[in-house]
């Protein structure tokens, strides 16, 4: 779970590290109070999961009442890969001396966590010049990593003690709260020699979200992934019309390439798992119907455990539910796939023997209804 | 760089020993978690395809017995009867980590850890308390790992897979069994295949698991499968380079039509920029020679293509 940077900084906050002055807004109202709480100039940032926000033009600064506005309006409006902010936080600016940049990640080919940090804030890291990486130890950075980091950083008297204190609690809210990453772009020197995170992108581990309630009110799922959730199921809206179903993720991602290969666009990735039983295709089917751009479905199932006529009955119980109404495709390697095939019989449903027959299928039926409106 | 393990671990020898033993073959394995659902249907399951399972785990059910398995309460129990250095791990998620300590605690050598939503620390914490008890794991969120036509350990269904030569190692469950049934259909039939998992952490990463059969014999290819996400694949293209890798490589990539920062599935199957993009994978790979399927059914051809070089 990616939480947004206003809720990053909640907990930044309550680990003692300090974050600007700020407020956050959904509405003119709600932003004019908080220019007044502030005072300007200030900052104004959109609330997203997804980044780039500043390239995209996200990130706004304020001069005045007269300014917060219009731009409020601007960023309230304003779509960054395909996604409308969750809000706009109000800033005060910081008087900053220098930045740094700073990174707790899980290092996955190394299999622990790692401390990257920069001497030049506000960059991508990948570009930076001078990088200095430390491994952390399961049970958190110590206070000698901190310092020996820092000295590499070039960093000197307060500002070495500074960096200590504020790695060594990023690092103990990356254990406590399971993050995979805690990445702070920037961190700001101020004037005074003390520490402030500017921006704050924190993900949490999803797999360990059932031993941190208090992390519960962060969540924003849709209500169709919370349905998708409870049935155990992974679901990923995409920007097509064929929904692909299928058990196991790889398979699934590997249907979605070919569909794209052969000129289809996914709009929905399920994968639901180990078991495909007549009720686990049901819930899936019902989940899928719900999303309204879905033109076809393809469901691809590979297995000797599944059988197949069960996931017919399934689609049948769909149709005659009134459930829904779009085609189906299935490719279904498993037992009873004769029995399978005449029982589809007559429905708009049909069995392939291989995936891409029933992606080539799909994809032109859905060409040819085009072409014929 | 990844460290590279110690050559005396010999995954053959610990899953099916060496011919000539008494219980070459039958090697006991002891499952965690049986009485369960999917404990107990895949029990029956390996039971079934020649997996020699002694022995039961689940606490509290110790004296029980299932599919004339007994049960014990704790491991160092099941292990005193048995002999046992493989454990498959069947219990949910948040009883891993005491189920896997436990196991290593009582002498097992080989964890095969089934369960999928394993918290991320949880497994750092057990893979390195494994490393320190000289004890390896397999996954998790893996479908295990089987020696076609003599035993398996996991949740994989038994028709895709037939004795053979080449070895599969997968990163994901069901495109392990279609990559393997296309092999098997084209006459590729195979000697080992591993679920590496799902995770962003795995107990055995794809350059330990090419370690595990690079000097044998009785391994002609390699056919890797692997997806968007982390730089796994990257890893072993260096690892291939740096290590004059000889046998034929071939490679499967999922998810090149999958948006970027959007979790696919998979804990582990997620891009970040061009971290973890199908478009390094498949770059890194060229450069180490290893030709990229498309789809999995191009995984015969392109294996049969490098076979003929």
């Amino acid at each position: 779970m990616r939480l947004l940077e206003y809720q990053g900084k909640e907990l930044f906050d309550e680990f003692g590290i300090r974050v600007p002055r700020s407020h956050l807004a959904h509405t003119v109202q709600e932003a004019r109070e908080g220019g007044n709480k502030l005072g300007y100039p200030l900052v104004i940032k959109s609330q997203l999961t997804v980044g780039g926000r500043g390239k995209a033009g996200a990130i706004l600064k304020c001069k005045n009442e007269v300014e917060l506005e219009p731009k409020f309006n601007e960023l309230l409006h304003k779509e960054v890969k395909g996604e409308l902010p969750r809000g706009i936080l109000l800033e005060e600016m910081a008087d900053i001396k220098r930045e740094l940049y700073v990174s707790l990640f899980l290092n996955r080919s190394k299999r622990c966590y790692s401390l990257i940090s920069s001497a030049e804030g506000g960059i991508d890291i990948e570009s930076a010049g001078s990088k200095v990486m430390v491994d952390v130890p399961i049970d958190g950075l110590t206070s000698q990593q901190a310092e020996e980091t820092a000295n590499k950083l070039g960093l000197d008297g307060e500002t070495v003690i500074s960096f200590v204190d504020f790695t060594t609690k990023l690092s103990k809210i990356v254990n406590e709260k399971e993050a995979e990453l805690a990445e702070i772009n920037p961190v700001a020197i101020l004037q005074d020699g003390s520490f402030m995170a500017l921006d704050a992108k924190v993900i949490i581990d999803d797999n360990a979200m059932f031993r941190h309630p208090e992390l519960k009110k962060y969540e924003h799922i849709s209500e169709l992934e919370k349905q998708a959730e409870v049935s155990g199921f992974s679901l990923v809206e995409l920007d097509g019309n064929i929904a692909i179903i299928g058990n196991g993720a790889g398979l699934v991602m590997s249907t979605l390439d070919m569909v794209s290969d052969a000129g289809g666009r996914a709009g929905a990735f399920l994968d639901f798992g180990g078991r495909a039983t007549t009720e686990t295709i049901y819930d899936a089917l019902k989940v899928i119907s719900k999303i309204k751009k879905v033109e076809a479905i393809l469901v691809n199932l590979f297995g000797g455990i599944v059988r197949t006529n069960l996931v017919a009955q399934a689609i049948l119980d769909a149709y005659n539910n009134n459930l829904m109404n779009v085609p189906v495709f299935a490719r279904i390697s498993g037992a009873d796939s004769e029995k399978a095939r005449e029982m589809l019989q007559g429905s708009k449903a049909k069995l392939y023997n291989t995936v891409e027959e029933a992606i080539q299928s799909a994809v032109s039926t859905l060409k040819n209804s085009r072409g014929s409106a | 760089m990844t460290t590279t393990v110690e050559k005396t671990f010999n995954i053959f020898d610990i899953l099916i020993g060496t011919k000539g033993e008494e219980d070459f073959g039958k090697k006991p394995v002891i499952i965690q978690g049986m009485t369960g659902s999917y404990g107990s249907t895949h029990t029956r399951l390996m039971k079934a395809y020649g997996t020699n399972i002694p022995a039961g785990v689940t606490p509290g059910k110790g004296g029980q017995i299932f599919e004339d398995i007994p049960i014990y309460n704790t491991m160092s129990e099941a292990v005193g009867a048995t002999g046992a250095q493989i454990s498959g791990i069947f219990v949910p998620a948040p009883f891993f980590l005491k189920a896997a300590v436990e196991a290593i605690d009582s002498g097992i050598k080989l964890l095969v850890a089934i369960p999928e939503h394993i918290p991320i620390r949880d497994a750092i914490k057990v893979l390195e308390y494994a490393r320190r008890k000289d004890a390896r794991m397999i996954g998790p969120n893996t479908p295990g790992v089987i020696v076609p036509e003599v035993m398996k350990v996991g949740i994989m269904p038994a028709q895709p897979f037939k004795a053979g030569t080449t070895v599969v190692f997968s990163r994901s469950g069901t495109l392990m069994y279609d990559v393997s049934y296309n092999l098997t259909s084209k006459g590729y039939g195979q000697r080992l295949c591993l679920g590496i998992g799902g995770d962003p952490i795995n107990g055995t990463n794809l350059i330990e698991a090419f370690d595990l059969v690079r000097d044998r014999d009785d391994v002609e290819s390699i056919v890797v499968v692997g997806e968007i996400g982390g730089d796994a694949e990257e890893q072993l293209a260096q690892y291939i380079i740096s290590t004059n890798f000889t046998k034929p490589v071939i490679a499967y990539i999922a998810g090149r039509a999958a948006p970027k920062e959007k979790r696919m599935g998979h804990a582990g199957a997620i891009v970040y920029g061009n971290y973890g993009s199908a478009e390094s994978k498949v770059t890194n790979y060229a450069k180490a020679n290893v030709p990229v399927a498309k789809r999995p059914a191009e995984v015969p051809e392109l294996l049969a293509k490098k076979l003929r070089m």
